[in-house]
């Protein structure tokens, strides 16, 4: 170790003292203001009974409720529905995002530099469009007069239809109308609108590993299927680890396109934590304390994920 | 070269899943009203017209309130989103790429955490503290509902572009005798600009996008912002197909353009660090 002879730092970078706190401090207001403060709230609100607008502007005593609005929705049996539709579409688009992301990922990466310049620009169009033009437009592909779905049904040889899905027309056939159905379409539309970042994010990441790799597992003479599971998911874990986490959280509070499918907050078989919440503090009767509570719920399961998200994060990043 | 072909195909048909309800929006909107009705599979109107254009632009869609209001609305919201969340956002990112001090770390774990927060849970208590603040009814209640959901990750990503600018340039003006706040305006904006601009983007698709708290924020209808409007007149019409894809569309192709034009630190940003790793 030599001794450098102490050079004076600069007057720029001497002791930072207060100001990186001035410059903080807009940002931090904003943030405690913003996102902090009606964390809290709504964890307050819920513990009240507020079920008119002139409590929520203060105007009115707000009736202290105790725990009984978690008593309430843990023993209604609607709550119980909504939960399971949740987290059961949750999991079945977290799922089939991420295989049919790291699919088109790996797709990408097999690709010509043209071809894959080409899939990934429309790849990236479906991930640009705002969640609401895009499920509007879905929404009319699946309309029951004129969407191109009933036309395409209805093109189909008659018999073919009738001994398929015991119905030869299709003209007012109502797509949305069975939960089933329902949550399909709304998995295909949310798993359209998700699977590209998956699939940008897997491709960055397999640019990111050396070559030899893959190459050496060729030569080993591993298939693609081996190979993908033997060194490729190894190696990019972290990746799949954060994708996986980003999408549970994405899939859990899915409100935009539900909304605009169902058209509005009236279908209420579909519900899932966060229109229910939603619906139930501002459809008519409004129940502010008890829509409180539900987004607590939904916030807490998010939570516990976000959780993991972040202890996965630090491991990696150098902050 | 045989499988060269069989994975071509695959990646076609994967760009047309991904692009198709895109170019159908496009085309439904520049097809005449017959040819939507005859519900074909065409994927481009036989002959274009802008008919429906012309319907959502010079109509009324409620008395005396036209679609030209909703799209002033939502640029106006956008636009101060965009420049709060942008200032804010340097001034922040400055901090944490030029200084090391005490809370340093806090603060970027805070940035993280509180991009987890799920928006969905906040509108019952932040429709509490727009009434209260006498903001109910107001574009500025959204302007800064967005300000407070874009910054999180405005100062995230704008942290790289200020960390990427050399010290050294700065320290050079400080030896020339530059005060602070020359060397914040004359060098270190100027370069971080680009960064700047990619920011505010990312500022603009939240605040363009946004459809839940415009709903509950927003009361009379000639404030309604776009996204609240194509649910509005999109709810009460449902075989006008043909002016909603060209609401649709407008509503879409701004975004698609910035989004193409900042993609790339959009993955960055996302995923973090994953990639590096």
């Amino acid at each position: 170790m030599t001794t450098s002879p102490t050079r004076p730092a600069p007057a720029y970078r001497r002791g930072p003292g207060r100001l990186p706190y001035l410059l903080l401090l807009p940002c931090l207001v904003v943030i405690a203001a913003l996102l902090l403060w009606p964390l809290g709230q709504v964890a307050v609100m819920s513990l009240y009974d507020l079920d008119s607008v002139r409590q929520v502007r203060g105007q009115r005593p707000w009736p202290f409720a105790g725990l009984a609005n978690y008593r309430e929705i843990l023993s209604d049996p609607f709550f119980h529905t909504v939960l399971r539709n949740t987290v059961l579409f949750a999991l079945a688009n977290v799922f089939l995002t991420m295989v049919l992301g790291t699919l088109v990922g790996l797709l990408l990466h097999r690709l010509g530099r043209r071809m894959a310049a080409f899939v990934g620009g429309c790849v990236l169009l479906a991930w640009a469009t705002p969640a609401l033009t895009g499920t509007i437009t879905w929404k009319w592909i699946f309309d029951d007069t004129n969407g191109l779905v009933t036309w395409l049904f209805n093109a189909l040889p008659s018999g073919l239809s009738s001994s398929l899905f015991g119905r030869s027309e299709w003209t007012g056939y109502g797509w949305f109308n069975s939960p089933l159905s329902f949550f399909s379409i709304l998995t295909l539309v949310v798993v359209w609108h998700s699977f590209p970042f998956i699939a940008v994010s897997v491709l960055a990441g397999l640019k990111s590993l050396p070559g030899e790799l893959l190459e050496a597992a060729r030569v080993d003479g591993a298939g693609p299927w081996r190979s993908f599971w033997s060194v490729t998911f190894p190696l990019l874990r972290p990746v799949f680890g954060i994708l996986v986490v980003l999408s549970t959280i994405w899939d859990f509070k899915v409100f935009t396109q539900q909304y605009v499918l169902a058209g509005g907050t009236q279908d209420r078989p579909t519900f899932m934590l966060s229109i229910y919440s939603y619906a139930t503090a501002f459809s008519p009767p409004p129940k502010y304390g008890l829509g409180a509570t539900i987004a607590v719920v939904l916030t807490v399961i998010l939570l516990v994920v976000t959780g993991v998200y972040v202890r996965s994060l630090l491991k990696q990043e150098e902050l | 070269m045989r499988r060269r072909h069989a994975l071509n195909v695959v990646g076609l048909l994967v760009a047309l899943f991904a692009v198709f309800p895109v170019v159908w929006m496009v085309s439904t909107s520049l097809k005449s009203t017959p040819e939507i009705f005859s519900g074909g599979p065409l994927p481009f109107p036989r002959s274009p017209t802008l008919e429906h254009y012309r319907t959502i632009l010079t109509g009324d869609l409620i008395p005396g309130v036209t679609f030209v209001d909703f799209f002033r609305n939502s640029v106006l919201v956008a636009l101060a989103t965009v420049l709060i969340s942008g200032l804010i956002a340097l001034l922040a990112a400055t901090a944490v790429a030029r200084f090391r001090f005490r809370l340093r770390t806090s603060f970027l774990v805070m940035l993280l955490v509180v991009q987890m927060i799920p928006l969905e849970a906040l509108v019952i208590p932040l429709f509490l503290m727009i009434q209260r603040l006498g903001l109910y009814d107001t574009l500025a209640s959204l302007v800064l509902t967005y300000v407070g959901f874009s910054l999180p990750f405005a100062v995230w990503m704008l942290r790289g572009f200020v960390a990427a600018v050399p010290v050294e340039l700065e320290e050079a003006a400080a030896i020339d005798g530059a005060s602070r706040a020359q060397i914040f305006r004359r060098i270190l904006l100027p370069l971080v600009a680009p960064g700047l601009a990619a920011t505010s983007i990312f500022s603009f698709i939240v605040a363009w996008n946004e459809l839940i708290f415009a709903l509950t924020f927003l009361n009379d209808q000639s404030r309604y912002t776009l996204p609240v409007a194509m649910t509005f007149f999109f709810g009460r019409d449902d075989t006008a197909w043909g002016p909603v894809m060209a609401a649709s569309t407008i509503l879409t192709i701004p975004v698609l353009v910035f989004f193409l034009v900042v993609q790339r630190r959009m993955v960055g940003g996302l995923a973090a660090g994953a990639l590096k790793g």
